[in-house]
């Protein structure tokens, strides 16, 4: 039967999910850092630099990951956070 | 002098073995010199895979152990002119063999052959340290499910941490129906997420159920994909530049549709 309700509905695929869950529990085996700890993180540096900048916080993105161009294979945090006004 | 690569995975399951078995075959018809070992000491199974069973005499510990020589140890191929299987022993455990027992044999065999591809046990124990002891270069084979996922992550960090830099992914089992309808994740969304650089996608075939069925590496069949993309892994080892094969996994019309009508995640 043609799926005409599954053409709507907005449910994620299951590879989206498998991607989301991998994403989250590889930052906890790579660094041993919990996810509260990542969230406190966040937090802190979105604290410190929200006195001098303005940002857009739908599309940013602070995670621990392992970098191509890092020869060491060591994590690293990546923080890209879109700036929308820099406040004077 | 040749060069070592570890086939190594983390989870068990996912194709080490099959895989080792085919890009050995794959090097020896390209005309080079291979001596594959089965590192995965009590679980012997290369041998099986390959169709040499009936043919072992003497096996690595054999060797390390000074029961015999190398030469002794070692089984030829009788299809190919230049594929040797050095066999793991059956009734000894993974500490049989130390790392620089391995570190010693596999440069040995570097002197004779161009190749030596060592077959990983599964898991990050002592087999997993002596499988990795000799090695050059790795190849970390993966399937696209989340579990063999984080093992492979994880292999990737204790290799790194062992001084085996840049180690190369082989995507197995790849299920085309499946990545096509989103329920499986394709090659991009895994190198995404390992962040190494692949070597070699292998897509899901009945013909390396039926090879491994009969001991002879789908490298063999002419017009079998999976034997083709072995023989094109093998091709990039060796150094040459050869395209990804594509599997037509370009998202379906409607998918595109479904992802334009659902808003947010």
């Amino acid at each position: 039967m043609f799926d005409l309700f599954g053409f709507f509905n907005s449910k994620p695929s299951t590879k989206s999910i498998a991607k989301e869950r991998l994403k989250l529990v590889l930052v906890h085996d790579r660094t041993n850092c919990s996810p509260e700890l990542l969230e406190l993180l966040k937090e802190d540096i979105l604290n410190s630099i929200s006195e001098h900048i303005d940002y857009d916080p739908q599309n940013m993105d602070i995670k621990i990951t392992r970098t191509r161009d890092d020869e060491s294979g060591k994590p690293v945090l990546v923080a890209s956070i879109p700036i929308k006004n820099m406040k004077r | 002098m040749g060069e070592s690569i570890v086939i190594t995975s983390g989870k068990g399951g996912v194709g080490k073995t099959t895989t080792t078995a085919n890009i050995g075959a794959a090097l020896a018809m390209e005309g080079k010199s291979v001596c594959v070992i089965d590192a995965d000491i009590g679980l012997r199974n290369l041998d099986i895979v390959l169709g040499l069973e009936n043919r072992i005499v003497y096996d690595i510990v054999d060797v390390v152990t000074g029961v015999c020589r190398i030469k002794q140890a070692l089984i030829k191929d009788k299809r190919f002119p230049n594929l040797f299987l050095l066999p793991a022993a059956q009734t000894k455990d993974k500490n049989a063999v130390t790392p620089e027992q391995m570190k010693e044999l596999v440069e040995d065999l570097k002197k004779t052959h161009d190749f030596i591809l060592v077959d990983c046990p599964a898991g990050i124990e002592q087999g997993f340290k002596n499988a990795i002891a000799g090695a050059d270069r790795a190849i970390v084979v993966t399937t696209p499910e989340v579990s063999a996922v984080r093992d492979a992550d994880r292999i990737i960090g204790l290799l790194e941490a062992s001084e085996i830099h840049d180690p190369r992914l082989i995507v197995n089992r790849l299920r085309v129906d499946m990545v096509k309808r989103g329920d499986m994740m394709n090659v991009e969304d895994i190198t995404d997420i390992l962040a190494v650089d692949l070597i070699g996608v292998v897509p899901d075939d009945e013909e390396v159920v039926m090879s491994t069925n009969r001991g002879e590496p789908a490298v063999f069949k002419d017009n079998a994909l999976s034997g083709m993309a072995f023989r094109n892994i093998s091709k990039r080892i060796m150094g040459e530049d050869v395209e990804f094969l594509e599997f037509d996994v370009q998202e379906s019309f409607f998918e595109k549709l479904k992802k334009a009508f659902s808003f947010g995640k």
